[in-house]
C-alpha cells in the first residue's frame, strides 16, 4: 500500500508539524507500508495549464505522479481566507477528473479560528467527492492553541490523529476488499 | 455525399483505425519493436482491404508508447500497399502542423493511392506536442480553428490568399499537387461535449465523432446539435457525412471478447492516460445501449445497427489494436468482420 501525506501549503509551519507527526504515527503503526510526505513548500509546482498530468516535468510532474500512484492520501491543509490554500487547489487542478477513484483520502486541518470548522465540509469535500475519492468522514481540526513551539501540545489532538491514522488504514482495507470481491465477480 | 466519396445507398461504411500505440502486451510482458509494429499496421490495412473493409486510418500521437508520430509517412506506405480501401489520418493534429505542408502530404497520398485519401483534423487530447513542436498551449483553441480553416480553404481553392495569426500570410499561393479529384474529404475530429460538434456543423464540415464508451443516447446529443448547427449555417445536413469511432473487439462470445480485451484496454489506458479502465465501466460496456463494440459478432452487429438507427451516420470506425493486442488476434478479428459482421451490417443498412 502506498501512502502519501500532502502538506498543502507553502506558508507557515503548523500543517507541516501536524503532517510530520501523522506520518510518524503511520510509520510506527504500519512499518511495512510505503509511506512518504510531500510538503508543497519543498517543491516548485507550476500552475496547472490544463495538460495531462503525465506531460508535466520537474517538481510538478513528480508531485502529480506521486499522488496518482498512491492508494492513500492524507491531506493536511490550513484554512486561508475561509478556504483551502491556492497551492492545494492547484494540485487538484493538475490531476485528471476522477483522479481519486479507488483511493482513500483523509483530512487534517489547521486553522486560526473555529469559525472555519465547516470549510472542509463545504469546500474541500465537494472537490474530493467530484474527483471520486473515498473520504474518511471524520477529519481532525486543529487550532492555534493546540501548538507550542512547533509541537502538538494538546493530547486530545494527538489521540484524534492516532484514530484518524487507524481509521484511514481500516477504510482502505475495507474498500480494497469490496473492490476485489466486486472485480472477482466479473468474467474478465 | 459525393464530395466526400460516400454513397449512402451502399449502407453504413465500416472502417478500422489505429492510434499507432506501441505498448507491451500485458499477457506476455513483451513489446515488439517499433519496426515490427509499423509493418504490422501496414499489413493490417492490407488484410482489412482483403476482407472488404471500407476504410483504414492512422493517428498521430507524440508521446511515449506510440510509433506513428509521422503518420502521413505510414499512410504513404499503406497507399502503396493497398488498392481500394479508403485511407486517412485519425487524427492529424492540425493545431501544431502547417496546413500547407499537411495538404501537400495528403494530396500526394491521394495521388499515390488513386484518390483514396482523406484528412481527419483534430486538436490533440494529450498536449505534450505543443511544447515538442514549439507552440503555446494557451493558443489551443485559436490554433485549431485558424489552421483547420486554412486547411479547408486550401482544399477548396487552388490559389489561396490568406492571412492569420499563427502562420505567415499566403499571397496568391498555389498549393500543389492537387488531389486526384481536385479536392479531398476533410473531417473535423470531435470528442467530448457538443461545443466542437456545433462548430463542425456550422462550418459545414463532416464530423468524425470519437466515443470510447457510454450510452449511445449521450452521443446522439452531439449528433443532433451538429445537424442543427449545419442547418443554421446554411448547409444541408443530408449532404454532410458523420463518422463515429470507438473500441471494437470481437470473439466467439461476448464474455470471451471481454476477457481477451480488458487487459489491453486497462493497461493501455494506464500507459497513455495514467489511469486504468474500471472493470465496472467495462462491464457496462456490454449493454446493447452502450457504444463500446466489444462482444460476439452477432452482438456487435446488433449494436452497430442500433447506433445506426439512432445516429443515421454514414461510417463506423473501430479501434481494436489498442494496448499491445497481438497480431494474430487482430487477424482473427478481421475474419469476424469480413465473414460475419460486414455482410449483416450491409444487408440491413444498404438501400435496395
Amino acid at each position: 500500500m502506498k501512502i502519501v501525506g500532502l502538506s498543502g501549503s507553502v506558508v507557515g509551519s503548523k500543517t507541516r508539524t501536524v503532517m510530520n507527526y501523522t506520518i510518524d504515527k503511520f510509520k510506527e503503526k504500519y512499518p511495512d507500508e510505503d509511506i512518504s510526505l510531500i510538503d508543497l513548500a519543498d517543491y516548485d509546482v507550476q500552475i496547472s495549464d490544463g495538460r495531462n498530468y503525465l506531460d508535466y516535468t520537474g517538481d510538478t510532474g513528480y508531485v502529480a505522479k506521486e499522488l496518482m500512484g498512491a492508494d492513500v492520501i492524507i491531506i493536511g491543509t490550513p484554512i486561508f481566507q475561509a478556504s483551502i490554500p491556492g497551492a492545494l487547489k492547484n494540485i487538484f487542478d493538475l490531476l485528471p477528473v476522477q483522479a481519486f477513484q479507488d483511493k482513500v483520502v483523509s483530512i487534517i486541518v489547521t486553522a486560526g479560528s473555529t469559525k472555519h470548522f465547516l470549510t472542509v465540509e463545504q469546500h474541500l469535500k465537494p472537490i474530493l467527492g467530484y474527483m471520486k475519492a473515498t473520504i474518511v468522514q471524520t477529519y481532525v481540526f486543529i487550532e492555534e492553541k493546540d501548538f507550542y513551539q512547533k509541537e502538538i501540545t494538546n493530547v486530545d489532538v494527538q489521540f484524534r490523529i492516532e484514530r484518524l491514522v487507524e481509521d484511514t488504514i481500516d477504510v482502505t482495507h475495507a474498500f480494497q476488499k469490496i473492490r476485489e470481491e466486486k472485480d472477482d465477480k466479473y468474467d474478465f | 455525399m459525393e464530395k466526400y466519396r460516400i454513397n449512402p445507398n451502399q449502407g453504413l461504411e465500416f472502417g478500422l483505425y489505429t492510434l499507432g500505440d506501441h505498448m507491451t502486451d500485458p499477457n506476455t510482458n513483451k513489446r515488439i519493436s517499433a519496426e515490427q509494429r509499423l509493418k504490422e499496421i501496414i499489413r493490417l490495412a492490407q488484410l482489412a482491404e482483403q476482407a472488404g473493409i471500407d476504410f483504414f486510418s492512422v493517428g498521430e500521437s507524440h508521446q511515449d508508447y506510440f510509433a506513428t508520430q509521422a503518420h502521413s509517412v505510414v499512410l504513404g506506405a499503406i497507399a502503396q500497399a493497398t488498392e481500394k480501401i479508403k485511407i486517412a489520418s485519425s487524427s492529424t493534429i492540425i493545431s501544431t502542423l502547417d496546413p500547407v505542408r499537411v495538404y501537400e502530404d495528403f494530396a500526394t497520398i491521394d495521388l499515390i493511392s488513386g484518390g483514396r485519401a482523406e484528412i481527419i483534423a483534430g486538436r490533440a487530447s494529450r498536449v505534450g506536442v505543443f511544447e515538442l513542436l514549439g507552440y503555446d498551449l494557451r493558443d489551443y483553441e485559436e490554433l485549431y480553428e485558424e489552421k483547420l480553416d486554412l486547411l479547408l480553404q486550401l482544399n477548396e481553392n487552388e490559389v489561396v490568399n490568406w492571412q492569420g495569426e499563427f502562420r505567415a500570410p499566403l499571397k496568391d499561393a498555389r498549393v500543389l499537387p492537387r488531389p486526384k479529384e481536385g479536392s479531398m474529404p476533410i473531417w473535423r475530429a470531435v470528442g467530448g461535449p457538443p461545443a466542437s460538434a456545433i462548430k463542425a456543423g456550422y462550418a459545414g464540415v463532416p464530423m468524425f465523432l470519437a466515443m470510447l464508451g457510454g450510452p449511445a443516447q449521450s452521443f446522439k446529443t452531439s449528433i443532433d446539435a451538429y445537424r442543427e448547427a449545419a442547418r443554421s449555417g446554411g448547409h444541408d445536413p443530408a449532404q454532410l457525412p458523420i463518422a463515429t469511432a470507438g473500441f471494437f473487439y470481437a470473439a466467439e462470445t461476448t464474455q470471451q471478447a471481454q476477457r481477451e480485451m480488458y487487459p489491453y484496454i486497462n493497461e493501455g489506458m494506464k500507459l497513455s492516460n495514467g489511469r486504468g479502465f474500471p472493470k465496472q465501466h467495462f462491464a457496462q460496456g456490454a449493454d446493447p445501449r452502450d457504444v463500446m463494440n466489444i462482444g460476439s459478432p452477432q452482438e456487435i452487429v446488433e449494436k452497430i445497427l442500433y447506433q445506426h438507427e439512432m445516429f443515421g451516420h454514414q461510417r463506423y470506425i473501430g479501434q481494436m489494436d489498442f494496448g499491445g493486442v497481438p497480431f494474430e488476434n487482430l487477424e482473427r478479428n478481421i475474419e469476424y468482420i469480413g465473414n460475419e459482421i460486414l455482410p449483416q451490417v450491409r444487408k440491413y443498412t444498404a438501400k435496395k
